[in-house]
Order: structure tokens, then C-alpha cells, then sequence
């Protein structure tokens, strides 16, 4: 008798919370410790990681094109223009720099009530959601992929939010340019 | 799909233009490139058209993501007309402070771009694009002087709140959206109208979405980062985040209260009416210690900023077209209060103190009278747009009943009658000092003062037209 | 099935936790790394949003605030970098010329 592989001991349901708990853990560690590191690089190392814990969620929540876009627009992306900015202004001043400003107990308190009172009204408020809204177009989609379902909308409902999109980036990029090129 | 390109015919001709003056830019001289603003004006009047084709159509296109009705071509209209303004002031102010750069223009002509979509998007995550658009480009405009610290200190601290603001808007988006189900506009009204039992989430959807449009319109207790942002932005940026950028976030939220959440509105009214009162009261009262007059109209905004909220709170149709009654009558008085302050404040915007302006209504009796009638339109003094203005929005909040708020906004204006006085004072009783370099008002700004004098008189004391365009506008 | 409220409360711990970044650091760059918290647990809601109800015009909306992020990420760097020519400092407290 061939003893069971051990996956199915374990199920589906315990899986996904499982793997929630594992990921909602690193985030919010992760976070924390982005917030609170003195150095500026090891602060965005652990934005690197918090942000790969979130894309996980993202998976887990079968939003997989959300989840690779997150890794390579983020992590890929801004944090490594992070990175550069961090190595071109900061290096020399990080080791002298108290870490917190002069408010930061006023602010500590601020967000911790913020957190409590949003987390209040989440769980408050939860069971209302509305899921009748579940449209016909939708039933179908469940047999698309995540990937296409989204590019087809993006190219569809979302046309013009996306071009507008496009313009933003041509205005970031000729903001880039002003700000950075140096005056004649 | 229903694709209508005439619902958004100016923005394209805008961001054509601006595409064009950016391959341009390499092939223009450096000192000539102020010379590339007519080309970018020539944008705006193309957009002008544009506005016009579609002139009286109504339409809901590009799958319920834009608006194309009356108070859409109200508020294009608005802001085109601002920008014009302002195209031709930076064009001076460029030439004298020896900023060759045409990138201004570009990024002049996306902000208006955002501006325009604000006004007349009918989806959550367009009104958060096209905001984001405009806030950019202004981001950049704020830190256009870049070899002085005060220009990118102002940038860094907008840049800053204007971020920040921007999270707490989306967060609010999120749970409006988790909420009802939809972001576009008609089909979230229709999932509150559908289940009156509301669900908590969102309340502090709404609530978060107050906050992230309070930075941007800068009210109370939002507000803090307007002064410096004001000071230290050019003379140009500062007409234009005190117009146009307030303008936009304010019509927008306009559509947003009135035309997504009208069931809702006492929840909003109960957050609305306290911000009322407190922007009026901060604005004014400390306005009334400035001695740097782009500080003290940076204040004076955000106390007109709550005179146009007290009519947001009024929440009926005589409200919606009181605001754009006053929204023009604000732009017509505060762009012309800045024109006057950039002449006199000369080259690196030397004088900008309110000593500077002793005797100044003597020696140059032209710019004495214009900012004598900017100022006393301000102040709400009647036969001046600002008194209308103020008559219609007031009203407006009459009619809803709201009487301690009226209340509270005449004692307001009434301190707000001190400062702008001073300025009259020391202009006409102040004595003169020699300058060093005379002032010297060019041709276009000259034409472009009287215009806005004469609009502001003719406004004050024939409100009928306006009046007719905004009430077709204010019905959604 | 995990319950969403488990991931809205997530998103807004990770929400709390950026808000304090920025209320609380003088480092610039963390401060803006503290946005892009905030901006990314907006997702974490959208996303969540989109699964509970089915709609993935939520995933759509999350790939909005992804472009905008990056953008204004872009923005704030170069801003930092035109302040640290002009005053050599990426400290928030000696950001401070005009007080009033």
C-alpha cells in the first residue's frame, strides 16, 4: 500500500490560508521594516520584498497579470530606479541622519488610530458587499484566461482611460527630462 | 464601444500640439523658444474649435467613461480661457526671468489636458487619470526655476502632499468600488439608489475620496501646503494652481457629489459644512497677517475656495450655477491680482512684499486702478463679479436653509474686507521709493489687464449672460 | 476561500504602516517609498475587490495605479534630484525656506 503524497493531506482551503498567512506575514513585516530602516537601500531592499509578498496575494487572488505586472513594473522597474537615485544623492549622508523627524510620536499615534478605525469599518462593513453583480459577459470569463480577460478590457471598456495612461507617461518622461538636464 | 471622437476633440487637439512643440524643441534656438508659446496658443484656439463642433451635443462615450454635455462645455470652455491667460503671461514671464525652456508650453497644454477630463469624465478611474495628468505637469511647472531653491522646494512639498493626497482618493476609489460594484458614475448613483441600506465601507469610501480631493482644492484642515507652494511656484504656476488646478478638482467633485452620491448628501453635507467654516475662517485670518502678497492671495484663495464650498453644501440647482457663476468671476479677479503682482514684482520677483507697493497708484495709475478693482472684487464689494459671485452662491445656500453658514461666511468676508484694503491703502497712501529698475508693463499683458477689468466690471454689473450659460450648464 | 475581510484589513495595516513612513521619516526617499506602500495596498483592495465580485475591471483599475505610480515615482526622484543640486540634502527638515 503506497503511502498518500502529503499535498493531499493538506486542504485546499488550509492551502490558500496557509499560504495568506505566510504572505500577509511577510508584507507586513516586510513594511514595517521598509518604514523604519535607517538605511535608505536596505529600506528599498525590503520594499523589493515586500512588494514580491504583495504580487503573491495578487496571485493568490488569481489576478496572475496584476501579479506579474506588480513584479515587473515594480520590482523590476521603479525600484531599481530607486536604487540608482538612493547610490546618486544619499550614500554619504545616511550614517549621521536621525532617523525619525520631530513630530513622529504626534504621527505614530495618528496612523495607529487610523489603522484601528479603518479596520474597524472594514470588518464592520464587510458583509454588505455586493455580489449580485456578477453579469453575464462574466460567466464566461471564468473559462478565459486572467491575462486575456484583462487585455481585452484594457483594449475595449478601458480605451480611453488607457491612452490617457499613455499621455501621463509623455508627461512624466518630459518631467523626467526637465527636471535632470542640467541648465545651459 | 462607442467611439465619439467630438467628446474629446479639444484634448486631442491639445496633446497633438504639445507632442508637435516637443519635436520641435530640438530644432528652436534656445532664446527663441518662448516663441514656441504661439504655437501652443495656436493649440488652445484649435481646442477652442473643438469645443465648438461639439457645441450643445449630449452623448455618454468610449463605454461610459466621458460625459459630453452643457456643464462638460461650460467647464472646457473655462479652462481654455484660463490657460490662454496663462500662456500669454508665462510667455513675459519667460522672456524676463531668461527661462528658455518650451517644455513649459508642453507641460502647460497636458495640464490642461487633465483639466479638461476632469471636468467631464463619468468614471472614477478617469477623473483619477486626468487628475493625475494635470498634477504632474504641474508638479514640474511649480519647480520651473531651477536654479532658485525656493522653486524646488515648492515642487518638492507638492509634489509631496499632492502624492499623498492621491493614495487616500484611491483608497476611498477602491471602497466606493468594492461597495457598489461599478466606478463609473451613473452606475454607482444607480447601486445606492438600488440598496438604500448602505453599507459602511462606503461612507469612509466617500469620506477618504473628501480627503484626496480636499488637498487638492486646498480646504481647511488640508490646506497647509498652499502658502509656500504659492510663494515659491512662478508667478504663472501660482494663476494656474489657484484657478485652474482648483477649479478642476472642484467641478469635478461638483459631478461627483451631485451626480454619484445625491443620496447621500447628508452624509456629505455633515462633512462639508464643517470644512466650510473652517477653510473660510483660516483663509482669512491668516491672510491677514501676510506681508508677501503672493503669500496673502495664496490665503485669500483658500478662503474663496470656502465661499465656493458653502455653495456645494447648498446642494440644489441654484448652487451648481452660483459655483461656476463664481468660478469665473474668482478667475477673472485673481488671475488679473497676479498679473499685477508679476509686473511689479519685476525680474527674479524681487518685489513682492506689500511695502513694494507704496504709492505705486500714483506713479503708474494703470496698475493702481486694475489691482484697486481686482482686490475690491475680491473683497465682494457690490457693482464687482466677487459680490455677485458671493449674492448667487450665498442665495443659493439660503434656499437649503443653511443659515449659520451664511452667516459664518459673511462675518468672514467681512474680516477678509481688511486685507485687501491694506493693499488699496499702501497704494494710494504709502509713500514712494525710488526703484532701481522702473516697472515696465508690456504690450499683450496691458491688453490682456484691461480685458479682465473690464470683465470683472461688466460681470459685477450685468451678471444676466453668464448667469444664462451657467444656469443651462448646472442641469446635469 | 480566504474571506475578504482578511485582506482588507491586510491592505490596511500596509496602508497605516505607509501612512506613518510618511508622517514620521525625514529621509525623502523613504518617504516616497512610503507612497509607493500606500499606493500598492490600494491594489491589494482592488484586486481583492475584483475577486469578491467577480468584475476584473478592479485588475484593470490596478493596472492604472501600477502606471500612475511608476509615473509619479519618476516625477518625486527627479524633483529629489533637482533639490539635492540645489541644496545638497535629501532631509525633509532643512526643506524649510519659507515658514510663516
Amino acid at each position: 500500500m503506497k503511502a498518500r503524497p502529503l499535498y493531499l493531506l493538506i486542504s485546499p482551503f488550509a492551502m490558500e490560508a496557509t499560504l495568506f498567512y505566510i504572505l500577509a506575514t511577510m508584507l507586513v513585516v516586510f513594511a514595517i521594516l521598509t518604514v523604519t530602516a535607517a538605511n535608505p537601500v536596505r529600506s528599498a531592499v525590503y520594499l523589493i520584498s515586500a512588494l514580491l509578498g504583495m504580487a503573491g496575494l495578487f496571485f493568490l487572488l488569481q489576478a496572475e497579470f496584476v501579479g506579474a505586472v506588480q513584479i515587473l513594473v515594480y520590482v523590476g522597474g521603479i525600484m531599481v530606479l530607486f536604487l540608482f537615485v538612493i547610490m546618486l544623492v544619499s550614500v554619504r549622508e545616511v550614517e549621521t541622519q536621525r532617523r525619525a523627524n520631530r513630530q513622529w510620536k504626534t504621527a505614530l499615534v495618528l496612523g495607529i488610530v487610523l489603522s484601528f478605525e479603518l479596520v474597524y469599518f472594514v470588518v464592520q462593513g464587510a458583509d454588505v458587499f455586493r455580489i449580485d453583480t456578477i453579469s453575464q459577459d462574466l460567466i464566461i470569463e471564468s473559462q478565459t484566461l486572467n491575462t486575456e480577460t484583462v487585455g481585452g478590457l484594457l483594449y475595449s471598456t478601458y480605451l480611453l482611460p488607457f491612452e490617457i495612461a499613455s499621455v501621463l507617461l509623455l508627461v512624466a518622461m518630459i518631467a523626467a527630462v526637465v527636471l535632470t538636464q542640467k541648465q545651459l | 464601444m462607442d467611439i465619439n471622437y467630438t467628446a474629446i476633440l479639444p484634448e486631442i487637439m491639445l496633446s497633438l500640439v504639445g507632442i508637435c512643440i516637443m519635436l520641435l524643441i530640438p530644432f528652436v534656438p534656445r532664446e527663441r523658444q518662448t516663441h514656441l508659446g504661439y504655437l501652443a496658443l495656436a493649440g488652445i484656439v484649435l481646442a477652442f474649435f473643438g469645443v465648438a463642433m461639439g457645441w450643445g451635443q449630449t452623448d455618454l462615450a468610449f463605454s461610459e467613461m466621458i460625459f459630453q454635455d452643457d456643464f462638460g462645455q461650460f467647464s472646457k470652455i473655462f479652462f481654455l480661457f484660463v490657460s490662454t491667460v496663462i500662456l500669454l503671461i508665462s510667455m513675459n514671464y519667460l522672456e524676463q526671468e531668461k527661462l528658455f525652456q518650451g517644455e513649459f508650453f508642453v507641460l502647460l497644454l497636458f495640464a490642461t489636458v487633465g483639466m479638461l477630463f476632469m471636468a467631464t469624465s463619468a468614471d472614477l478611474i478617469m477623473t483619477f487619470l486626468g487628475l493625475e495628468v494635470l498634477s504632474i505637469s504641474t508638479y514640474i511647472l511649480a519647480g520651473f526655476k531651477e536654479r532658485e531653491r525656493k522653486s524646488s522646494e515648492a515642487a518638492w512639498k507638492y509634489f509631496l502632499l499632492g502624492a499623498f493626497s492621491t493614495a487616500f482618493l484611491l483608497y476611498g476609489i477602491a471602497f466606493v468600488y468594492g461597495a457598489t460594484g461599478s466606478t463609473k458614475y451613473l452606475q454607482i448613483a444607480e447601486a445606492i439608489q438600488a440598496s438604500p441600506d448602505y453599507s459602511l465601507i462606503l461612507f469612509v469610501g466617500l469620506g477618504l475620496m473628501m480627503v484626496g480631493f480636499g488637498f487638492k482644492v486646498a480646504l481647511a484642515p488640508f490646506h497647509a501646503w498652499t502658502p509656500d507652494v504659492y510663494e515659491g511656484a512662478p508667478i504663472p504656476i501660482t494663476a494656474l494652481l489657484a484657478v485652474a488646478s482648483k477649479g478642476a478638482a472642484l467641478l469635478a467633485l461638483v459631478r461627483i457629489l451631485y451626480q454619484v452620491f445625491p443620496d447621500l448628501s447628508q452624509q456629505w453635507q455633515a462633512i462639508l459644512w464643517p470644512m466650510a467654516v473652517m477653510t473660510m475662517a483660516i483663509g482669512n485670518i491668516a491672510a491677514l497677517t501676510q506681508s508677501n502678497i503672493k503669500r496673502m492671495l495664496a490665503y485669500s484663495s483658500i478662503a474663496h475656495a470656502g465661499y465656493l464650498l458653502v455653495g456645494l453644501t447648498a446642494h440644489n440647482p441654484l448652487a451648481t450655477q452660483g459655483i461656476l457663476f463664481y468660478l469665473v468671476a474668482y478667475a477673472f479677479m485673481t488671475l488679473g491680482a497676479l498679473i499685477v503682482v508679476q509686473i511689479v514684482g519685476r525680474r527674479e520677483e524681487q518685489h513682492t512684499t506689500i511695502e513694494d507697493y507704496n504709492g505705486i497708484g500714483y506713479r503708474y495709475p494703470f496698475l493702481g486702478i486694475a489691482l484697486s478693482v481686482f482686490l475690491i472684487s475680491l473683497a465682494g464689494i457690490p457693482a464687482t463679479a466677487g459680490f455677485m459671485g458671493k449674492l448667487f452662491v450665498f442665495s443659493a445656500a439660503v434656499q437649503s436653509q443653511m443659515y449659520g453658514l451664511v452667516v459664518i461666511a459673511l462675518v468672514t468676508s467681512a474680516i477678509g474686507l481688511y486685507y485687501y484694503l491694506r493693499v488699496i491703502v499702501s497704494m494710494y497712501m504709502g509713500e514712494f521709493k525710488t526703484e532701481k529698475i522702473p516697472i515696465t508693463i508690456s504690450m499683450p499683458l496691458r491688453i490682456i489687464l484691461t480685458l479682465l477689468v473690464l470683465g470683472t466690471l461688466y460681470l459685477g454689473i450685468l451678471p444676466g449672460s453668464l448667469l444664462n450659460l451657467a444656469e443651462e450648464a448646472a442641469s446635469f | 476561500m480566504v474571506d475578504i475581510t482578511h485582506y482588507l484589513v491586510l491592505s490596511t495595516i500596509v496602508f497605516s504602516i505607509g501612512v506613518v513612513g510618511v508622517l514620521t521619516r525625514r529621509n525623502v526617499i523613504i518617504i516616497l517609498m512610503s507612497i509607493e506602500l500606500m499606493l500598492n495596498s490600494v491594489n491589494l483592495n482592488l484586486v481583492a475587490f475584483s475577486d469578491q465580485l467577480q468584475d476584473p475591471s478592479g485588475q484593470v483599475f490596478a493596472i492604472f495605479v501600477i502606471t500612475v505610480a511608476a509615473a509619479e515615482a519618476a516625477v518625486g526622484l527627479g524633483i529629489i534630484i533637482a533639490l539635492f543640486r540645489n541644496k545638497e540634502t535629501v532631509n525633509v527638515d532643512e526643506i524649510d525656506l519659507m515658514r510663516g
